[in-house]
């Protein structure tokens, strides 16, 4: 008896809901079958991974603060897949928002005019979507794929940033160190939270949230959005015009994207490094699928991921296991939530076949 | 004339990770499947290969194991793009991630250690002959197959009835399984294919060009195969032109330093990457549009009629 898979009738819509949960749910299984494997106890390492960091609202509040980039970032991108646009260069695009923003700390490391905070987000903001502006404008008049530009251009933005902090960026005073300076008190971004890293910015994710919902949900540009990706040819008929939505889009992820990195290098990390974001702009990816490419299942799919991050720096510190960990979690809830879905749009049957009618 | 030998043999280095790669994905593409997975699989290929290397003290262990390695991710996409119908694109970049975060965990007990490189295989007469004998035959047994493997695919592809079948899978899937090919059995054996031409294309990087595992050490040589493919517009004879063209590229960084030039070496390391991207626009351009030469249902996803 082969299972077969049989088309449903109608999409369930609680197994579109319910896909994810399975996923993380073996996610865990098989993550405890990995550290089995690596000699670990699989219990004791799965509480360091994901329970002891939540433990005290220090480790509570830096779990908002992983989160808050991957949300933000993960909205642009899911409007772009809705809309069947690929940007996987998201990672890139927040490098170049923190340089655009970050300009401004490095030029002006003692100014005291409170704009600095306000220009640095909009450079930021520009920053990015101007990155995102490259793939959008090769892909509308060159018929270029916007999955390799962007990725090529991800390459581009990290030697960009490498570049400038090991040469004119780098702080004079900083002992040789490829790092900028640190930046000045008017340069960034105001702690929410006292005692803690929490920062304006997981507000301005908030609020990216919300008004993402909106535009979703209640404008023209959100439908025409969803019919691009969906039915194309239907949209070419209704008049959408498919190269303004690649357009709107791609910048507004890039956009995102760039908000997310200059927040990140103005708030918690306070300078530029040669590394600004574990990977943000890739796992984002991974938030946007598991959140169903929907606002509110983003900030739900974002705060699982940010405890991926979380659970793996403290299982380096606890049980010295190596930094890949995360990434492998991350890249199996993919794998999980991508196998699950068969069965938001099939059932499984077994038994032999038997002809049905019409 | 010396230092044009050590620059064209740095280049055939640097070309053929990148042409093994991009043979076998020519094939899963030629079959209708898009992998996006090129980066996890090689990373896989070259950590499993170095693993293997180091434990056994064979590199042909080796070899053959990160040939495994590159299946087994293979397998892993092909389970959910071909059996469980998942999106190609989102499977791909997933196998990628995947592959990434589980380089580095299995690496993690191996990094600073070294392995002796492949050793090159002499032929008699041919290697000793002045110039074109370093430079021709004097290579490891990677750079030859990846070079054999040009003409075996073309061969393949363009003059067998097997390739036929493989095409017509391609270019409609539906018309192939009128015809009575299994459309997913066909796909899967080019997906196969594809994972152990890059399990072998990681295996030549952390087993002849830098004889050392480091995290991610492929760093953007996968996706720069899959531009190739379109670059070469699927074509192997293109894709051996294009593979040493962005060899090319990318060594000019080790030599650039050499000539004097006076550029940061990031602005040089940038140099592959910009030009895949202006490749790209040149080949996707125009009236020679380079779509037209794509498998007509690549990415599309196939389920056999009930």
């Amino acid at each position: 008896m082969m299972p077969r898979l049989v088309p449903k009738q109608t999409v369930n819509s609680y197994m579109i809901w319910l896909s994810p949960v399975i996923a993380v749910l073996l996610t865990l299984v098989f993550g405890m079958l990995l550290f089995m494997l690596m000699g670990q106890p699989p219990i004791k390492a799965i509480t360091s991974f994901f329970i002891t960091p939540l433990q005290d609202l220090y480790g509570v509040s830096e779990w908002l603060v992983k989160a808050s980039p991957l949300i933000m970032i993960a909205i642009g991108l899911a409007l772009g897949f809705r809309a069947n646009v690929w940007n996987i260069g998201a990672e890139g695009q927040l490098v170049l928002g923190a340089l655009a923003g970050g300009a401004f700390a490095v030029y002006f490391p003692v100014s005291e005019n409170v704009l600095m905070l306000p220009a640095m987000l909009i450079a930021g903001v520009l920053g990015g979507m101007f990155w995102a502006a490259i793939p959008a404008y090769l892909k509308t008049h060159f018929n270029c794929n916007e999955i390799l530009t962007s990725l090529m251009l991800t390459y581009v933005a990290a030697l960009l940033l490498s570049t400038l902090i090991h040469g004119p960026w780098r702080d004079p005073g900083g002992y040789n160190f490829p790092e900028s300076v640190l930046f000045p008190a008017v340069g960034s971004v105001p702690i929410l939270w006292t005692g803690t890293r929490l920062h304006l910015g997981a507000a301005a994710t908030l609020l990216v949230v919300v008004v993402a919902w909106v535009m979703l949900s209640r404008l023209l540009i959100g439908f025409q959005i969803k019919v691009a990706g969906q039915a194309p040819r239907a949209a070419q008929y209704a008049g959408v015009d498919a190269n303004k939505i690649a357009w709107f889009v791609l910048l507004l992820s890039g956009g995102l994207a760039g908000l997310a990195g200059i927040i990140e290098v103005a708030g918690p990390i306070g300078q530029l490094l040669p590394t600004i974001s574990p990977g943000y702009g890739f796992t984002a990816i991974i938030v946007a699928f598991l959140g169903r490419l929907h606002p509110v299942g983003i900030v739900l799919a974002g705060l699982v991921l940010a405890l991926s991050y979380l659970g793996g720096e403290n299982a380096q510190i606890e049980l010295g296991m190596p930094q890949g960990v995360a990434g492998v979690f991350q890249g199996m809830l993919l794998f999980f939530l991508l196998a699950c879905d068969v069965l938001v749009n099939y059932r499984v049957e077994f038994g032999t076949r038997v002809a049905k009618m019409g | 004339m010396e230092f044009v030998v050590p620059i064209l043999l740095t280049v055939i280095s640097a070309a053929t990770p990148l042409l093994l790669a991009a043979l076998g994905e020519l094939v899963t593409e030629k079959s209708g499947v898009l992998n996006l997975g090129i980066e996890g699989m090689m990373l896989m290929g070259a950590v499993t290969g170095f693993a293997a290397t180091v434990t056994t003290g064979s590199a042909t262990v080796g070899i053959l194991c990160a040939l495994l390695a590159g299946v087994m991710c293979a397998l892993l996409f092909g389970f959910l793009t071909l059996t469980l119908m998942a999106n190609q694109v989102a499977s791909g970049l997933a196998l990628t991630l995947f592959g990434v975060g589980l380089s580095a965990l299995v690496g993690h007990g191996f990094v600073g250690q070294q392995v002796t490189r492949l050793p090159s295989i002499n032929l008699p007469g041919l290697s000793d002959l002045p110039v074109i004998g370093p430079i021709l035959f004097s290579h490891d047994l990677l750079v030859y197959l990846s070079v054999a493997m040009v003409f075996v695919v073309a061969w393949f592809v363009y003059k067998t009835r097997s390739g036929l079948v493989l095409r017509a899978v391609g270019e409609s899937h539906d018309a192939a399984h009128a015809l009575g090919y299994s459309v997913i059995r066909v796909r899967y054996l080019a997906v196969m294919f594809g994972g152990a031409m890059s399990g072998l294309a990681g295996a030549f990087l952390s087993l002849s060009y830098t004889p050392l595992w480091s995290e991610n050490m492929t760093s953007g040589r996968g996706w720069i195969a899959l531009a190739l493919v379109v670059f070469a517009a699927w074509r192997p004879g293109r894709l051996l032109l294009g593979a040493y063209l962005f060899g090319g590229i990318m060594i000019l960084q080790l030599h650039a330093q050499g000539f004097g030039v006076r550029v940061p070496s990031q602005v040089l390391s940038m140099l592959p990457y910009l030009v895949t991207i202006i490749a790209l626009m040149v080949i996707s351009h125009g009236r020679n549009r380079v779509s037209a030469a794509a498998p007509a249902n690549l990415a599309k996803p196939f389920r056999a009629p009930v």
